[in-house]
């Protein structure tokens, strides 16, 4: 696959041609317009955009204000800072209070992978997903980004889009459109169900070729929107596959396993495997290192296939 | 308004307030009554607003930071008509909207607030906002002086300042009572004017109990100076009601038969010396 824009560039340039057709639409910053990609939107449109300095609480209280006044507020900063210093704001100002602020969460998971667990974002899947009306979405790569931006732009609900640092391979065809809400089939099997997301989701094409080439039919689906869950496609593929592995850049507990596990054991109870990042501090090093030290490369993926069809579960 | 109706608006808001938390058994007794009177001068003389049509355009924004001083706020929206007064029997109970704090799906409250230290930063957003789309609008929040201890207070402060909403006005409702006690013994805020003047606001010291100057202080026009404007209000936490007043434990406390009784004809009194 080659590789195309990361999603932060693809992102800022998307929102740059919705901002000009829509004056309300403004982004927000705490000093992170680097990190952000936000630097030529901020030339192109100084009046749609707004620097709060290095104070996220204020920044996600500015943003509803400017939502209660008629804005279509984004804010652009880093995961792991949006996820937790500022998240009474998100929860109080925006989601309970309904105000239509987005937040671009940039470098989520553990793109600062050598900058130590204050600059993980691992728990903000598990948190989220408990915010009512809140859309969490994860896309994987630049064209996800956009189309995903475009439909959360068409709603008034706030939003949390957590993205990657990295270039991604492209997975998807440009134009390509989603669904917020809606996993993607991105391969057919009846064998087993890879449930994955984000960046961890160009691994997991691999992996199912590479069953594939052994004879392992695998189904994969995308889950690029992780609240609200698409159970349906959960509960079709434990009906219709009866094993489910689950991917993710997050802790094992409370994320996308831990949301798949629940939605088949109410519904359809089979055997799950959820790989995530274990209960630790984590290991140090770029994103694909740490990846690869827990297995959640193509590589760990394939094996954890293989011992959950051989496991007899 | 007159000075002199406001006045009996402020006794009559207080009467309102002390019987729905009597008869409902809950409620942040002590803040709403310091508060009341601020309420008065912004909902009944300064601030523009629309009862039958509260998303009106040109309405005037207001935060209750402090959102435990939800009483008063509720009780004053019930009597300009914004929702029905007999709902006002229903706060805190089961399945009702009028919850203990500010719940904006309440007619004319824009935000939901509760959280301390978050209503002057949305206020900035506001007022920020206002200023891009060129709007006249002004926005007032109302804060607790116990709330000046959270630091997200002091991030907005530093916004109001650098963005120059001179649109924007905070009120600090200067009880000098927090739930544990004397707020100079809790968390020292003093030297509290000299320090919103260092963060670049416009500051005045006002009794918060005057009706007349609190219209005259609140009510004056942005003066295009670029800097947003705090008053601290000096006020009397359980105002109007001797049992309570400077009493910390009624930040939060129901009156029983006896005490409203006794509330009820000292606002009586107070009525009849303002007549």
């Amino acid at each position: 696959m080659k590789k195309g824009l990361s999603c932060r560039e693809a992102f800022t340039a998307e929102l740059e041609e919705l901002a000009r057709a829509d004056r309300r639409i403004v982004a927000l910053t705490s000093d992170a317009r680097g990190s952000t990609s936000l630097a030529a939107y901020a030339n192109a449109l100084p009046g749609q955009f707004v620097e709060v300095g290095i104070a996220e609480q204020n920044e996600i209280g500015i943003a509803a204000g400017l939502a209660a006044v008629g804005y279509r507020p984004y804010v652009c900063a880093p995961a792991s800072f949006m996820s937790a210093r500022s998240l009474e704001q998100f929860k109080v100002d925006v989601v309970y209070s309904r105000m239509n602020v987005k937040i671009f969460a940039v470098s989520g998971g553990v793109s600062y992978g050598a900058l130590g667990f204050s600059h993980h974002s691992i728990h903000d899947i598990a948190v989220l997903r408990t915010f009512p009306g809140l859309r969490l979405v994860i896309p994987c790569d630049g064209v996800q980004m956009v189309g995903l931006l475009r439909a959360l732009e068409n709603s008034d609900l706030p939003a949390y889009i957590r993205v990657g640092k990295a270039a991604m391979p492209l997975v998807y065809r440009a134009g390509t459109e989603f669904e917020v809400g809606k996993a993607v089939r991105l391969r057919d099997g009846d064998d087993a169900t890879i449930i994955v997301c984000g960046e961890m989701v160009a691994g997991a094409l691999d992996a199912a070729d590479a069953l594939a080439a052994e004879g392992v039919k695998v189904r994969v689906l995308d889950m690029h929107t992780l609240h609200p869950l698409d159970s349906e496609a959960v509960i079709a593929a434990a009906r219709e596959t009866g094993r489910i592995v689950t991917v993710e850049e997050h802790s094992v507990n409370g994320g996308l396993g831990a949301a798949v596990a629940q939605i088949a054991a109410n519904h359809r109870p089979v055997p799950v495997r959820t790989l995530g990042f274990p209960d630790e501090f984590l290991v140090a090093g770029g994103s694909a290192d740490v990846f690869r030290h827990y297995g959640l490369d193509a590589t760990g993926i394939v094996a954890a296939t293989r011992e959950l069809l051989l496991s007899g579960d | 308004m007159e000075i002199q109706e406001l006045r009996k608006k402020a006794i009559a808001i207080r009467r309102d307030l002390l019987a729905m938390i009597h008869k409902c058994k809950a409620g942040h007794t002590g803040g709403a009554l310091s508060s009341t009177d601020i309420l008065v001068a912004l909902y009944y003389s300064v601030m523009k607003v629309d009862p039958g049509n509260p998303h009106w355009a040109e309405r005037d924004y207001f935060v209750m930071s402090k959102g435990h001083s939800v009483e008063g706020l509720i009780c004053i929206l019930a009597d300009l008509g914004f929702f029905d007064k007999a709902e006002l029997d229903t706060f805190c109970r089961y399945g009702t909207r009028l919850i203990g704090h500010p719940n904006n799906k309440v007619p004319g409250i824009e935000m939901n607030t509760g959280a301390l230290g978050h209503g002057l930063s949305v206020a900035v957003g506001m007022a920020k906002g206002l200023k891009m789309a060129g709007r006249p609008n002004r926005v007032f929040a109302v804060m607790g002086d116990g709330e000046q201890a959270e630091g997200s207070i002091w991030e907005a402060a530093m916004a109001g300042a650098h963005y120059r909403l001179d649109n924007l006005t905070g009120v600090i409702d200067r009880n000098r009572l927090q739930i544990s006690g004397d707020t100079e013994e809790v968390m020292g805020l003093e030297p509290l004017a000299g320090r919103w003047r260092a963060f670049g606001w416009d500051v005045h010291e006002i009794d918060g109990h005057d009706l007349a100057v609190l219209v005259d202080n609140l009510g004056a026009k942005p003066d295009g100076s670029g800097k947003p404007r705090l008053f601290i209000a000096e006020t009397v936490k359980g105002k109007g009601v001797r049992e309570m007043e400077n009493v910390a434990k009624w930040h939060h406390g129901v009156p029983d038969d006896a005490l409203l009784a006794s509330a009820m004809r000292q606002l009586a009194g107070e009525e009849g010396r303002t007549a």
